[in-house]
């Protein structure tokens, strides 16, 4: 333990050492009309809007699905009866890899971590009586996000909403599937053609559309440091920006409607640090290295929450109050949207009563703490600007050590970058074995109990039934719809796959003709092939 | 003391791999040989591969909750190819009363959430230890 004499040393995630005491002396160069501006203008640092929360707090959106499309219809309804404005679906991991319920290596995993979608008639039940004009959805779906979108758009059609009128945010970062969450399909190119294909789509004809939510937040999860975090998702950024602008798009005709997903779950001003960098570098390359004109095309838009990895297993109740923490964080870092763990994430699916809570935690935190009352309230710190510039140096040399790899995506094809993040991930796990990285009831104030404890938590009760009623509906589905017209449209869209054209309209014509997500996903894998990952630990 | 041979897999369809490359990472710091199998491999791959490495242990690593299953497939298959003397440890998002399913389904050891890699190292070396003697 520290004392007078033995002052403890305090390194930050990203590396960077912390004095105890920080002045103006420290911010010698610091020229806040250069560095900050005004907040709602360029660059951007002290948030995105001028007004920030005064105007309008952030957006509230638990990460909810499960069973049934029928179940998991219900569960939004419960929360945005309870307030919650926005819904964040999550689906199954058969759906996520395009899987269809029957399939074999679906065996076990249908509607477990999160709603099994087999076709259009799933995705009409899960929005049953819910206005696509107004409720705003994001969709936790990559590889298969081109397919997923198509479907809401159809349900959308069916409910005679035009398309410039609905607000959906598909994540469709693949980049990050590949160095984090694992649910790639196809090689890395035609993985990314589908992601510009989508994006594409969406700024011609879908305008109100975030057509890609760029995630710093599973790199994160999976274990790279802070500054890791924003280096490797303002890379991601720049990839698809390119790509985009290949097509014939202008900066300002797609990236207004780029958002961003992060989490903040370290240390609070490091991770406001972070974020306070990040969106001053991201506005500055969006104008001078991809010609942004419009404002918008330069703000750093970001869902921030979530952040398992700072919850424990041990005296599991504790995790409420670190989700308390992770919203005020998430608020001083100028969120537009927030989403928090549930406490009882490590154990299971989240119960309604621990949703609950964490959207109660979000509605305290904004409503009576005062964190909302002003913009930026840490800005001006002494620690926290020399905090900010020196995450920009680092999140800058993060960037510029992928550029030395090849350039983001041949970081991944290579398998470089996975291998850094798996390193960095054992790294944490030992400082925090040494309890180095302190963790309340985990490395230190053990209860000398703890090792008998049971939390005493409602499990929750997977239900196998589930799994026949979305095989029995898909086996009712294939009998009941029109053949010829499903081997039509998979057969063009296969055909297309081949050539060079943007893939949405096939897609479209293959979802409304009740083709299944399986049969979508494999004509395009019949062309594509499958990923091939480059394993090394 | 025996130099365990170790298959770390991630059988099923979860994509989340960080405790499975930290797991590995460890024993192979702790002088066992490892090797990792990447991501969606079917329990007969897991199995196939376990033999042809002649590996002592497959280790396990399942966060979707459907561990149970997995590891019930992975031990047929073991049985089944005449390597029933390979041990199977099972870690990942594993409630409580899944446990003793796990166990009871012929894993070796359970290494449920908030286990300490110390732990799992030692379990590992109590292993060794038998194997040799």
């Amino acid at each position: 333990m520290a004392d007078d004499k033995n002052p403890r040393d305090v390194v930050l995630h990203a590396g960077i050492p912390v004095k105890a005491v920080y002045g103006p002396e420290d911010l010698e160069r610091f020229d806040p009309a250069r560095d900050l501006g005004a907040p709602g203008e360029f660059p951007f640092t002290r948030g995105i809007h001028p007004e920030m929360y005064r105007a309008r707090v952030w957006t509230m959106r638990q990460y909810v699905g499960f069973g049934t499309p029928r179940e998991s219809n219900a569960r939004f309804k419960y929360l945005m009866a309870r307030g919650q404005d926005a819904l964040n679906v999550a689906f199954d991991l058969p759906t996520q890899l395009g899987l269809d319920s029957d399939d074999p290596r679906a065996e076990g995993e249908v509607g477990r971590v999160g709603m099994a979608i087999d076709s259009l008639s799933d995705m009409e039940e899960a929005f049953d009586g819910i206005a696509t004009d107004r409720v705003s959805v994001s969709l936790t779906i990559n590889s298969m996000a081109a397919v997923i979108q198509a479907m809401y758009m159809v349900v959308a059609e069916k409910q005679g909403v035009g398309w410039d009128r609905i607000v959906t945010t598909p994540q469709n970062d693949i980049l990050k599937e590949f160095i984090a969450r694992g649910t790639w399909v196809y090689p890395v190119e035609p993985s990314l053609r589908l992601v510009i294909d989508l994006a594409e789509f969406c700024a011609r004809r879908a305008p109100r559309v975030n057509p890609i939510s760029i995630c710093g937040y599973h790199i994160r999860e999976a274990g790279c440091t802070t500054a890791q975090e924003m280096a490797y998702g303002l890379s991601i950024a720049a990839a698809y920006t390119e790509l985009l602008r290949a097509r014939g798009l202008a900066t300002d005709d797609f990236a207004p409607r780029l958002s961003f997903n992060f989490t903040c779950w370290g240390k609070l001003f490091e991770e406001v640090a972070k974020f306070r960098a990040g969106r001053r570098m991201y506005a500055r390359m969006m104008k001078e290295r991809f010609g942004a004109r419009n404002p918008r095309s330069m703000m750093f838009r970001s869902l921030i929450g979530g952040g398992g990895s700072a919850f424990t297993a041990e005296e599991p109740e504790n995790n409420i109050v670190r989700g308390a923490y992770l919203a005020l964080t998430a608020a001083l870092s100028g969120a537009q949207t927030m989403a928090l763990p549930t406490y009882d994430e490590a154990y299971t699916i989240p119960s309604p009563e621990a949703q609950l809570i964490a959207l109660r935690t979000m509605q305290i935190c904004a409503e009576e703490t005062g964190v909302a009352d002003t913009v930026d309230p840490l800005g001006g710190s002494y620690y926290v600007e020399w905090l900010t510039n020196e995450m920009e140096k680092t999140i800058r040399a993060e960037m510029e050590h992928v550029e030395r790899l090849g350039g983001i995506v041949e970081a991944v094809k290579s398998g470089a970058l996975q291998a850094e993040v798996a390193r960095q991930a054992y790294l944490f796990e030992k400082r925090l074995l040494s309890g180095e990285i302190p963790k309340v009831a985990v490395n230190r104030h053990i209860a000398p109990d703890a090792a008998r404890a049971q939390p005493a938590l409602e499990l929750y009760a997977f239900d196998p039934h589930v799994s026949e009623a979305q095989v029995a509906k898909l086996r009712r589905l294939r009998a009941e719809r029109d053949g010829a017209a499903v081997t039509r449209a998979l057969g063009r869209l296969h055909d297309e796959a081949r050539g060079p054209g943007n893939l949405l309209e096939p897609i479209l014509d293959a979802v409304r003709a009740y083709a299944t997500l399986g049969e979508i996903a494999a004509a395009m894998k019949d062309v594509f092939g499958e990923y091939k990952e480059p394993v090394g630990v | 003391m025996k130099r365990l041979r170790v298959l770390v897999a991630k059988p099923g369809l979860d994509g989340h791999d960080r405790g499975a490359k930290v797991v590995a990472q460890a024993l192979r710091d702790a002088g066992m040989e490892v090797i990792y199998t990447g991501l969606k491999r079917t329990p007969a791959e897991v199995v196939r591969e376990a033999i042809q490495e002649d590996v002592d242990v497959i280790g396990l690593s399942v966060l979707s909750g459907a561990h149970e299953l997995l590891c019930r497939k992975v031990v047929a298959e073991l049985a089944a190819a005449g390597a029933g003397d390979i041990r199977v440890a099972v870690g990942g998002t594993i409630p409580g009363p899944d446990v003793e399913k796990l166990l009871q389904a012929g894993a070796w050891a359970v290494f449920p959430m908030g286990t300490r890699l110390p732990d799992i190292i030692s379990a590992f070396q109590a292993l060794a230890e038998g194997v040799a003697s």
